[in-house]
């Protein structure tokens, strides 16, 4: 009897307890997100600046965006070109070298160690400003082509031929992670599949385009998400690096809308850009989403064994 | 046969490790150079080894650029102070999260699940510009609070790792808990938070990690010299307008990768655990 009055009490009704483990969330989600979500598009009608008192000005931001100002539009294309060539560079860079550690022998642990360094480190500063250094005219770049008997002097950030593809080559030089979430994938294929294949006689390109990619079409399909959405908001690099120099050439979506915001003060039209990236990245993913069915493999006997598990464990879950 | 499986062993090795250290040359060149002395670095820093070794660099950098008389020091421990604070909260905050959303049935958890997975997805740049005006509404631009006080509300990335792994553990231990008189509350306490050291752990490592090597937030909040991180600093650093010479910044920047690099060479299990598991299961 007394046992059951303590379980009507507070201290063990499930909602209470489960609002109290998840409230810093929510308090955190409110303000932090969908206070600042919401407050940005609002902020988006108006010209605010941060010192004045907002004005609304109807669609007359994004009206700008669109038709008004070929920076933006540069800003948009040069983003575009930076995600649409780094991303695959970096997810099919990223899996060679997987495959190419995949071999499993003694030294794997040591070999995934040697080329995640890279990555450990690349996003910070003092990376950036070594990239930076290394790509001037009397870079360390040009010092090797002309140790190798090339005679370089070309001034790989002056130029707006080259100065964005100093910074897709840093992109696919962090393809450390990518890497690790492979290597992680391969080991989940079964050795039987391949066995099976060598003893009806395919060789080792069939293998790969019919056992290896399929199978790790879902960790491909997560990689590319996850990279591409990265890529779209890259700031640190350009910013250091190149500075969107030269004539706007590296100047990305991100970068753009730190200058509106907060050299030309331009609160309201930068909070317009945010929104107008949101949107890109949501209509992208959900793309990706949609055309998932087409190309990623889920093995069906497994996720159905899977699901019936989670299915009992929310069974007692709501038993208890 | 035997001979020839040897060499393409050998083969196999020759080749993984030199490409391997093409990969890692920028950052042995860093280190490198850092050694160097001022006038080396730009004119033959092919050369892998300094032909003088010096750490006047070192001497010279730490002394930072004469901006209001701050040295490397204040910038490393401005730095440490938004890593640990934050990090302290990331930790309290994720695993209580990913323990409400892993083992307890409430009203509305669903809803509450989708927006976590929602902002897991949501790139933080996107949101700066009115998070900047919120902070500022607060007076909080030019300290350090914007950096550490988010920190406090859960991050999708650490709730979600943590969920994983508490849904690795069987529930039979809760129930068997409750069946005792132990109220979630004290199960949590009791029973979950010491079986899932390695998420914490893991947790600990990535918040830390990503804070030391974040800029964007820093470049935006910490505008007081007296308040700038080694991130801040260093780029200024870089910047051909201030005084900064190279060997100096190669000190600084060497130096500034070397928490990162400890961190790795002790805790490289969980790091690599952490990125493999939540990027398959994402």
């Amino acid at each position: 009897m007394k046992k059951k009055k303590k379980k009507s009490s507070w201290l063990y009704n499930d909602t209470a307890a489960g609002y109290f483990f998840v409230m810093p969330f929510i308090i955190g989600f409110l303000c932090f997100t969908i206070v600042p979500i919401v407050s940005s598009f609002l902020y988006s009608f108006t010209n605010y600046s941060m010192v004045n008192t907002p004005k609304f000005v109807g669609l007359s931001n994004y009206i700008r965006m669109f038709t008004k100002d070929p920076a933006y539009f540069k800003a948009f294309r040069v983003t575009l070109v930076y995600v649409i060539t780094s991303v695959p560079m970096r997810l099919v860079f990223a899996l060679l070298v997987a495959l190419l550690l995949n071999a499993g022998t003694r030294f794997t642990g040591f070999y995934r160690a040697l080329y995640y360094l890279p990555t450990l480190v690349g996003g910070s500063i003092a990376i950036s400003v070594t990239w930076k250094l290394m790509f001037q005219t009397e870079g360390l770049i040009n010092q090797l082509l002309q140790a190798v008997g090339i005679d370089s002097h070309v001034g790989w950030l002056t130029q707006t031929k080259t100065a964005l593809g100093v910074l897709i080559a840093l992109s696919i030089w962090q393809f450390g992670a990518s890497m690790i979430i492979f290597l992680a994938g391969l080991k989940n294929i079964p050795l039987i599949y391949y066995e099976a294949a060598s003893v009806d006689g395919a060789n080792a390109f069939v293998k790969f385009f019919k056992i290896t990619l399929p199978m790790l079409s879902p960790v491909i399909f997560f990689n590319l998400i996850m990279t591409l959405i990265n890529g779209f908001v890259n700031f640190t690099q350009a910013y250091v690096i190149t500075a969107g120099k030269p004539v706007n050439s590296t100047m990305m979506y991100v970068m753009y809308l730190y200058n509106q915001a907060f050299r030309n003060g331009n609160m309201g039209y930068a909070c317009g850009m945010a929104w107008i990236m949101l949107i890109l990245i949501a209509v992208l993913t959900a793309f990706i989403f949609k055309s998932s069915d087409a190309w990623v493999y889920y093995e069906s006997s497994l996720s159905d064994k899977k699901k019936k598990k989670r299915r009992g464990q929310n069974g007692k879950k709501a038993q208890a | 046969m035997a001979k020839k499986r040897r060499l393409r062993k050998i083969l196999y090795h020759v080749f993984t490790l030199c490409f391997g250290f093409v990969m890692v040359y920028p950052l042995i060149w860093i280190i490198m150079s850092s050694f160097r002395e001022s006038a080396e670095i730009l004119r033959d820093s092919v050369r892998l080894f300094p032909k003088v070794w010096t750490l006047e660099n070192y001497i010279d950098g730490w002394k930072g650029f004469g901006d209001g008389g701050y040295t490397f020091g204040t910038y490393f421990w401005n730095t440490f102070v938004i890593c640990v604070v934050g990090t302290v909260g990331a930790v309290i905050s994720s695993t209580m999260v990913g323990y409400g959303f892993a083992r307890i049935h409430f009203p509305g958890k669903g809803i509450w699940f989708i927006c976590m997975m929602l902002t897991m997805m949501l790139p933080g740049q996107v949101l700066s510009i009115p998070q900047y005006i919120l902070f500022n509404k607060l007076g909080w631009v030019g300290s350090n609070l914007p950096l550490i006080v988010p920190a406090f509300f859960g991050q999708g990335f650490f709730i979600f790792l943590t969920m994983q792994f508490i849904q690795g553990i069987p529930y039979e231990l809760d129930e068997a808990a409750r069946i005792d008189g132990c109220s979630r509350y004290s199960t949590f306490v009791h029973i979950i938070l010491p079986l899932i050291k390695p998420a914490v752990i893991t947790t600990t490592i990535f918040s830390f990690y990503w804070k030391w090597d974040d800029y964007f937030g820093q470049l935006l909040y910490l505008v007081k010299p007296k308040s700038y991180t080694v991130s801040v600093a260093l780029k200024l650093f870089a910047d051909p307008e201030s005084l900064g010479d190279t060997g100096p910044m190669f000190a600084m920047a060497a130096l500034s990768m070397l928490p990162v690099l400890i961190i790795f060479l002790f805790f490289q299990k969980y790091l690599v655990e952490g990125i493999s598991t939540t990027g398959l299961k994402g």
